[in-house]
């Protein structure tokens, strides 16, 4: 058979099982653009790259596939770039393909022309420049690959113009690329017995666990172990929804923003079983004095992670989920009624502060109201900044893959992209985006690619009208010097909305602003609604920045 | 001749224009000190041999389970006892001692 490169490419994704793709054609991705019109594949367009990035993002954070984004090159590649690096820091698996000049004019300097392949190689898990239409019957397949691979990540391929214009003849089609099995990475009896010994003569153990739990789908297994041994947990914000919120045994997220309580409680630990995690700065706090009274057991898929901030007293490097199905049925059942009770007077010394205003424009009620009213199925994104740590906190995650954010990059701008993928992938579930005034504008173009699809998606504006994190931080850090953190001009979000075809809801307006808020998530359809909320309020506690968990301010 | 402050990492790497840049980034935007490259193609030019010389110091681990992520690499050995020599010249060349 014959086929274009384009053909070729469209074809091999077609295969993949990709069934949406979001981007924004331009001159040098015509020729794909053009094979789409023969594609089952459906296109989104977006209005900015950026947004068919985290659009990818959101398909593939919500259901473990591969998300797929197009862009053209020069600006369409660079756009892209923050959304890759995103994924590269969350291991989240994309392929972005992105167009490029002709091979020949590469290095003149030609219209649209940027190093794109040299541009995303810090924050690719892998890239390729592709040189001919053949090269793309092995290295669409690879991509597919590697973005799966152990520790998930995105992959970039770079295609030419004339790569996507040369015909060629061939055989067959290539087989799709899919994961390596996590087994191909085995855990030894020895290994899980050490672990299990370990385990059994721990007087206060906790479990650290985080995005790898959720990439491995160990949920469960995690529960297990926690429930037969009587382990508490805490969990990074990458790991939000793999535990039941409601279990004494969750001690929540852990680190800057974690509770009192449960950085305290990890002050006492003996030993930290660290499972699908990196010991993140944002986690850890000073990472010398984390847990400095436990034996570290790490686990991860990732081995350069072992040993790269902080050493382990015994590691294991496997996927966290074969580690739990061999360690599980080793572990003896134990109830720790000794250590949870240190626990739960730990509680009781450092409870959770009540809010400073607690009336509806406070943020920590506007969170517990929303989870009250949302589905039980309802998917939650968040964008970057103090209404993201406020959900991290308050928000009671129902499962893992339910709670999209920005973890490792803290992109502003993530979370409406992200809830219209999520959407996407998942009709009949309502995504609800929490975003902030100042989140939101750095996507909200993405409106009109939200009214084009008209789909299940609520966007929560908490309106401070502030940077809240930088005026946090400018308040606590700088003596209350404020500078460039208030928003002189705030547009009228709902009026806004309504300028894209959207229903705009503005709560200041709303004589039952609960009502309002109720009819925007449950009813059918996009809502865009504008929240205002204390500018003043703090996210409490805070670890300061370099500080060890245990000198934590506020709440 | 050993070494104890330096050590060589040698790979075998599949051979195309970008696997320099994607070895030479990941040293850089690591930090880690990378003090020499001995680069070349062997075989029929779809591998090259590739020798690091690297500092042998608490980072060395953490290198080489970073370089042995990268897609490109074939086989990754660290050589405690390098054959200095290796780098002597190019030391000589670099110092003006000796012509290229």
């Amino acid at each position: 058979m014959k086929h274009t490169g384009a053909e070729i490419l469209v074809r091999l994704l077609e295969r993949q099982g990709v069934d949406v793709i979001a981007g924004v054609p331009g001159g040098s991705n015509l020729p794909i653009y053009h094979a789409l019109n023969k594609s089952s594949i459906r296109h989104v367009l977006t209005r900015h790259e950026q947004g068919a990035g985290f659009i990818a993002q959101g398909i593939a954070r919500s259901t473990g596939k591969v998300g797929v984004c197009f862009a053209s090159s020069g600006p369409g590649a660079t756009n892209l770039v923050t959304a890759i690096a995103d994924a590269k820091l969350d291991s989240v698996p994309i392929i972005a393909v992105t167009g490029q000049v002709a091979f020949p004019m590469i290095g003149t300097d030609a219209f649209q022309e940027v190093d794109t392949y040299g541009m995303t190689i810090p924050i690719t898990k892998h890239n390729f420049l592709v040189r001919s239409a053949k090269e793309l019957l092995t290295v669409v397949p690879e991509s597919f690959r590697v973005a799966l691979s152990g520790r998930p990540g995105p992959v970039v391929i770079d295609v030419p113009k004339n790569v996507q214009n040369e015909s060629i003849e061939f055989d067959d089609w290539p087989e799709p690329g899919k994961a390596d099995p996590v087994e191909s990475i085995p855990v030894s009896d020895a290994d899980a017995a050490k672990i299990a010994g370990m385990i059994r003569d721990a007087k206060r153990p906790v479990i650290y666990a985080g995005g790898g739990i959720i990439h491995s789908g160990a949920s469960e297994k995690l529960r297990e172990l926690a429930e037969k041994n009587g382990i508490p947990l805490t969990w990074t914000l990458m790991g939000a929804g793999i535990y039941p919120a409601d279990d004494p045994k969750n001690l929540g997220m852990l680190g800057m923003h974690g509770s009192r309580a449960t950085n305290i409680a990890m002050r006492e630990a003996d030993l930290l079983l660290a499972l699908g995690v990196r010991f993140d700065d944002r986690a850890t706090g000073d990472v010398k004095r984390f847990c400095e009274n436990a034996k570290i057991v790490h686990v991860d898929i990732d081995r350069s992670e072992i040993g790269k901030n902080r050493k382990a007293d015994f590691f294991v490097h496997a996927d966290a989920g074969v580690l739990l199905d061999k360690l599980v049925p080793l572990v003896g059942k134990n109830d720790r009624a000794e250590w949870l009770a240190r626990i739960g007077e730990i509680r009781r010394e450092h409870p959770v502060r009540l809010p400073r205003n607690p009336d509806s424009r406070n943020p920590l009620e506007l969170i517990r109201l929303i989870a009250e009213i949302a589905p039980e199925d309802a998917i939650i994104t968040t964008d970057v900044g103090q209404h993201q740590m406020w959900a991290a906190q308050a928000y009671p995650v129902k499962g893992p893959r339910m709670f999209l954010t920005s973890g490792g990059l803290g992109t502003m701008g993530f979370g409406f992209p992200a809830a219209i993928g999520a959407a996407i992938a998942n009709p009949g579930k309502r995504v609800i985006c929490l975003s902030g005034d100042g989140s939101i504008q750095m996507n909200i173009q993405e409106m009109a690619t939200l009214a084009d699809l008209g789909l299940d998606v609520t966007v929560i504006v908490m309106n401070n009208e502030h940077l809240g994190l930088v005026r946090q931080q400018q308040e606590l850090f700088y003596n209350g010097t404020y500078i460039a953190s208030k928003f002189v001009t705030n547009p009228d979000f709902a009026a806004i909305a309504r300028g894209y075809h959207l229903r705009g809801v503005d709560l200041r307006a709303e004589k039952d602003p609960v009502a309002a808020l109720r009819r925007s998530i449950l009813e059918a359809g996009p809502w865009i609604v504008d929240a205002p909320i204390h500018s003043a309020e703090n996210v409490f506690p805070m670890v300061p920045p370099g500080a060890s968990n245990e000198q934590m301010i506020g709440g | 001749m050993a070494n104890l402050v330096n050590t060589v990492i040698a790979l075998r790497v599949k051979n195309h224009p970008g696997v320099m840049s994607h070895i030479t980034g990941l040293f850089a935007r690591r930090n880690f000190n990378l003090e020499g490259i001995l680069c070349g193609p062997t075989g029929d030019g779809s591998e090259s041999r590739m020798f690091l010389l690297v500092n042998n110091d608490e980072r060395l681990d953490q290198i080489v389970q970073q370089v042995s992520k990268l897609y490109d690499i074939i086989e990754i050995k660290v050589e405690e006892d390098y054959d200095r020599t290796l780098f002597l010249k190019i030391e000589d060349i670099l110092s003006g001692v000796k012509q290229c």
